[in-house]
C-alpha cells in the first residue's frame, strides 16, 4: 500500500465517523486534557512560587525539574505502575489499567514541563510585579494573582507545551493502561498496535487525527492569549 | 492638619547586605509636610524607602507609622499600615493592562466602589493630562507618560505617605514640571505627607520644605530646606549643595 493510499483511507475512516476511532480519539482526549488541568493547578503555583524566589536559592529545584522535562515516558510509566500494581502501595485502589492510571501518568509527565516553564516565564519580572502589587495595597491573593495575569503568555506557552507532550507520548499510557480496547485504548496505543498488525491505513488515520486534534486546540489556546498580540512590556 | 505630628519615625533602622548600607539612629516626618532626601549614588536613600514601604526587613531598628512598629504584623496590622503607603519606584512597572486599570489597581484592591473607581481614575488622567489615554495600552506609553500613569496610580487611593523614589530622573523639563506641580498640589490640597528622593538639588530645593542629607547610609543633616541650602552644618553636606562632592 503507497503511503497516498494509506492517506487517502484514512481520511475515509474520519468521514464515516467509525465508532471505534471515536472512542479512542474521545478517551486520548478526555485523559490528556484532564492531565493536563490538574498538571496546570499544581504546576503553575509551584512554578510561580520558584519563579519569585532568588535563582540561587532554586538551583537544585530548577536543575531537578529540567531533568525530569526530558523524563522518558515508559519510566514515567513503571513509576506508577510500581505505584497502583496489587503489589505497590496503591494497589488496594485497584487503579492499574484504568483512565485513571492513565491521567496519573501523563500528569506525572506534565508537571514537570509546566512548573518549570512558568517558573522561567515569571522569573524574568515576577519580582517587580510582586512589589508593584505590594505597594499598591493588595492582599496575598491579588499579589499572586497579577504575577500569574502579568506572566499569562509564559503560563499559557507551558500548558501548550505540557499538553504536546502528553497528547503524544505512548510509553506511558501503555504501561499503566494497557491498551485494552473500548476501555483504555488510545490514539497512540491505537497507532502502535495497527502498525504492528499492518493495518496502516488506520494506524496513519489516527496519526492524522492526532495532529489535527493538536492544531484545533492549540489554534484555540493561541487565540485566547490574543494571538500573543501584546507580548511586549 | 500641618504642624507637630509625627507621621513616620525610624530609630535604629539598620541594613547590612555584604556590608552595613543603612543605618540611621533617629528620622520623624511630620504629617502634612514635603521631605527632600538628597545625597550621592549609593548613599542609601532608596534602601531606606524600600524598608520604610516593608518591601524588605531590616536588619535592625524600627519603624513606627503612624505611632505603631510596622514590623509586627499581629493581626495584619503591618498589612493596614501599607495600604496607608506606598512607594513609586524609579522605574515604575506598569501592568500589563489597559493605562485605566493600571491607575484603578490599588483603589480595586481596597475594593472602591466601581463608580467612585472611575470617578477618580478619570479625575487623575486628567491631572496627569493622559484623560484621551484611558482605553491605551500601557505598553505603549512613552517613558514621561508611564511615570505618570505610575504616579496617578499610586495616588489614587490618597495614601497618608507617599514616597517617591527618583520620580523625574530621565524626563523632560515639560515632565519635571508637570509632576512637581502635581506633588505640591497634592500636598496643599489633600496634606498628603510625601518623602521625595532626588539626584536634583535644585528639585530639592523646588518643592521640598525639608531636606534630608544622607551620605554612606547615614543622614549627615535634616532640617528646613532653605537652612540646609544656605547654611549646611556639616562640611559633606556643603560640598554636596554647592555641587562639589564627586558621585
Ligand atoms: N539587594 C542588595 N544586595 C546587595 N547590596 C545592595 C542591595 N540593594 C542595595 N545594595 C547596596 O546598598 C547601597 C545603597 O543602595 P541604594 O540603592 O539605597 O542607594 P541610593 O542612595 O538609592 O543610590 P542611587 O542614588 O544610585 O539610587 C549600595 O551600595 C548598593 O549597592
Ligand atoms: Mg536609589
Amino acid at each position: 500500500m503507497s503511503l497516498l493510499e494509506g492517506v487517502f483511507k484514512a481520511f475515509s475512516l474520519i468521514l464515516t465517523l467509525d465508532p471505534n476511532l471515536i472512542r479512542i480519539v474521545l478517551l486520548s482526549l478526555q485523559v490528556s486534557l484532564l492531565a493536563v488541568v490538574f498538571a496546570t493547578l499544581a504546576g503553575v503555583p509551584l512554578g510561580a512560587y520558584l519563579g519569585l524566589k532568588p535563582p540561587e536559592r532554586t538551583r537544585f529545584v530548577s536543575k531537578l525539574l529540567y531533568t525530569l522535562m526530558g523524563l522518558p515516558p515508559v519510566v514515567a510509566g513503571l513509576v506508577i505502575y510500581l505505584l497502583i500494581s496489587r503489589m505497590g502501595p496503591l494497589g488496594v485502589l485497584g487503579l492499574l489499567y484504568t483512565p485513571t492510571a492513565m491521567i496519573m501518568a501523563q500528569f506525572a509527565l506534565a508537571v514537570p514541563i509546566i512548573a518549570a516553564l512558568t517558573m522561567i516565564g515569571i522569573r524574568s519580572r515576577g519580582k517587580e510585579v510582586q512589589e508593584t502589587a505590594r505597594t499598591l495595597g493588595a492582599d496575598r491573593i491579588l499579589i499572586a494573582w497579577t504575577v500569574v495575569r502579568e506572566s499569562r503568555f509564559a503560563i499559557f506557552g507551558a500548558v501548550v507545551t505540557g499538553l504536546g507532550r502528553v497528547i503524544a507520548e505512548v510509553g506511558a499510557v501503555m504501561i499503566v493502561g494497557g491498551n485494552i480496547e473500548g476501555h483504555t485504548r488510545v490514539m497512540t496505543t491505537a497507532i502502535v498496535l495497527e502498525t504492528g498488525k499492518g493495518n496502516f491505513e488506520l494506524a496513519l488515520g489516527l496519526g492524522l487525527i492526532l495532529l489535527l486534534i493538536s492544531f484545533a486546540i492549540n489554534s484555540l489556546l493561541y487565540y485566547f492569549q490574543g494571538g500573543g498580540k501584546d507580548i511586549v512590556r | 492638619m500641618s504642624g507637630k505630628e509625627i507621621i513616620l519615625e525610624v530609630k535604629n533602622l539598620s541594613k547590612v547586605y555584604e556590608k552595613e548600607v543603612l543605618h540611621i539612629d533617629q528620622l520623624s516626618i511630620r504629617r502634612g509636610r514635603i521631605y527632600g532626601i538628597i545625597g550621592p549614588s549609593g548613599a542609601g536613600k532608596s534602601t531606606l524607602l524600600r524598608l520604610v514601604n516593608m518591601l524588605e526587613p531590616p536588619t535592625g531598628g524600627e519603624v513606627y507609622f503612624q505611632g505603631r512598629p510596622i514590623s509586627i504584623n499581629v493581626n495584619g496590622r503591618a498589612d493596614a499600615a501599607r495600604r496607608e503607603m506606598t512607594l513609586v519606584f524609579q522605574k515604575p512597572l506598569l501592568f500589563g493592562t489597559s493605562v485605566e486599570e493600571n491607575v484603578a489597581f490599588g483603589l480595586k484592591a481596597r475594593r472602591f466602589a466601581r463608580e467612585e473607581i472611575r470617578e477618580r481614575v478619570d479625575i487623575l488622567l486628567g491631572k496627569v493630562g493622559l484623560r484621551e489615554f484611558a482605553r491605551r495600552h500601557a505598553a505603549t506609553l512613552s517613558g514621561g507618560e508611564a511615570q505618570r500613569v505610575a504616579l496617578a496610580r499610586a495616588v489614587a487611593f490618597e495614601p497618608a505617605l507617599l514616597l517617591l523614589d527618583e520620580p523625574t530622573a530621565n524626563l523632560d523639563p515639560s515632565n519635571v514640571e508637570l509632576i512637581e506641580r502635581l506633588i505640591m498640589d497634592l500636598n496643599r490640597e489633600t496634606a498628603m505627607t510625601i518623602i521625595i528622593v532626588t539626584h536634583n538639588i535644585f528639585q530639592a530645593r523646588r518643592i521640598a520644605q525639608e531636606v534630608i542629607f544622607m551620605h554612606e547610609g547615614r543622614i549627615i543633616e535634616a532640617g528646613e530646606t532653605e537652612k540646609v541650602f544656605t547654611s549646611p552644618e556639616d562640611p559633606r553636606t556643603r560640598a554636596f549643595v554647592e555641587g562639589r562632592m564627586v558621585y
